[in-house]
């Protein structure tokens, strides 16, 4: 796709050094590593008030760390926020849809924020993946929840980012709708993109992820690459006692 | 890419408020409230006070407004579509253009309705000079939706924003009110001083510049953190 402007150079690997935040006296995210190279799913998971949602956050450039660094390549967002954001695509928790609008004009508005040459056929091509042709030009209000969702996936994938950052994506879908959001998790991380999905959903992940990030008040308790049993294995990183530094779990 | 971003936004949010007339038909149910409680606490057998009809009319613009600005933003809210506005690799000063626009629009709709209901409720001679009431309701209204859209776009995420949004906004907006005031009060003179008025509506300019440059500096770092 042709955005139409000098589009900033991509990045293959994202970089989190001990990277906190805090708020005040409350420390959200304290001293998180990890990193995502090209193609990777990588799944953040903990309980509520873990940190997920301030670290989706930092990565997505909107906050900045307290202390620490995130790395896009070799660019910080301190530096490069304005241009990397143009890299990073985001599916909150809300949708980031105009409900009275239709899906074609919130695909259409967003794709021309982007600065993409011809929002229009982005947004066409854009209800195709998600199999909304025919309801294109219905308010985005008149839609199910599944359905809202492919349009916010859609949303945050217009551009083709680079990193795509997922906050609950799996919330209030049905289980054909979010085994199809899996599915097309996969394919998106196949062409080459980064993922960070933060989730409490584990049987819906399991299988998913190519790196596991397991945070505790802030802290990352442990990392495990490729993770199977994901549900077991949370279970027991969250009820061993804390230790100083995270637990490398790959190849246990 | 400013002028585009902000097209887009302007663009945008007059497509939501022609689908849904929510902040047009709130503001305006507001705005003529406002006006008939005076109408009905000031006039006397049929006679309006003298210089009333500046001070009530600018109020009621004040107070619907306010209204606009919180309920402009609450929609941008309730989706987290701010969210998305910020995380856009688009100028913010553009998107904060884009919204002032937005505000503006629906205020200057709302006052073609306000300006004709103040002038037949309180015989003022309001449309004996129509273009310049246009450039002092203009100007004036402009002064007053820069400070208000910055001050709702930062306090969207605080717990107490429709609070806070008049606390705020109107011990700022004074001088823009009273610049109003005074201009529209000396337009409705039956001899018009150009002289007083010229210098109303100087200083209305001013506060323009002042506060719409303010705004555009800090709406970046305020939306940052």
């Amino acid at each position: 796709m042709n955005t139409g402007e000098a589009r900033p150079a991509a990045f293959d690997v994202l970089t989190v050094e001990d990277v906190s935040r805090h708020f005040g006296r409350r420390r959200a995210v304290s001293r998180v590593t990890f990193s995502a190279p090209q193609g990777t799913i990588v799944g953040l998971l903990g309980p509520n008030g873990a940190g997920k949602s301030t670290m989706l956050s930092m990565l997505a450039t909107l906050i900045q760390p307290s202390a620490g660094r995130i790395l896009y390549g070799a660019r910080d967002a301190v530096s490069h926020g304005p241009g990397l954001r143009g890299l990073i695509g985001v599916l909150g928790h809300d949708l980031f849809l105009y409900p009275e609008l239709t899906a074609r004009e919130n695909l259409e508005f967003f794709g021309g924020l982007y600065a993409l040459a011809d929002p229009k056929a982005a947004a066409t091509a854009a209800l195709e993946r998600a199999g909304l042709l025919d309801r294109g030009d219905d308010p985005v209000s008149s839609f199910s929840r599944g359905m809202r969702q492919r349009v916010a996936l859609e949303r945050a994938l217009i551009h083709r980012p680079r990193l795509l950052l997922l906050d609950e994506p799996f919330t209030g879908l049905d289980d054909a709708s979010a085994a199809g959001l899996v599915a097309r998790l996969r394919t998106i991380a196949d062409d080459g993109t980064m993922l960070v999905v933060a989730t409490h959903d584990l049987d819906l992940v399991d299988g998913l992820f190519d790196r596991a990030v397991f945070l505790r008040d802030g802290r990352m308790v442990a990392e495990e690459d490729r993770p199977s049993a994901l549900r077991a294995t949370y279970r027991d990183v969250m009820t061993r006692p804390q230790q100083a530094g995270p637990t490398n779990r790959a190849g246990t | 890419m400013f002028a585009r971003v902000v097209w887009l936004v302007l663009r945008k949010d007059l497509m939501v408020e022609v689908r849904s007339l929510e902040i047009a038909y709130t503001t305006l149910f507001f705005a003529v409230s406002c006006v008939l409680v005076f109408a009905f606490a000031l006039v006397r057998e049929g006679r309006a006070p003298e210089d009333g009809a500046a001070g009530i009319l600018w109020i009621s613009i004040a107070f619907s407004g306010t209204l606009a600005l919180g309920r402009a933003f609450e929609r941008e809210r309730q989706s987290e579509t701010l969210r998305a506005l910020l995380l856009a690799p688009a100028p913010r000063p553009a998107v904060y253009v884009g919204k002032l626009l937005g505000i503006v629009a629906l205020l200057a709709a709302g006052e073609v309705v306000l300006v004709p209901l103040v002038a037949l409720l309180f015989q003022a001679p309001l449309f004996d000079r129509p273009v310049w009431l246009a450039t002092i309701l203009l100007t004036g209204t402009i002064g007053f939706s820069a400070v208000g859209t910055l001050f709702a776009a930062m306090l969207v995420r605080a717990r107490s924003r429709d609070v806070l949004l008049p606390v705020l906004l109107y011990p700022i907006t004074v001088p823009v009110i009273i610049a109003g005031v005074r201009a529209t009060t000396t337009l409705l003179q039956p001899e018009l001083e150009v002289e007083v008025l010229r210098f109303w509506l100087a200083l209305l300019v001013c506060f323009d510049v002042v506060f719409v440059t303010l705004a555009l500096w800090t709406f970046e770092p305020l939306m940052t953190d």
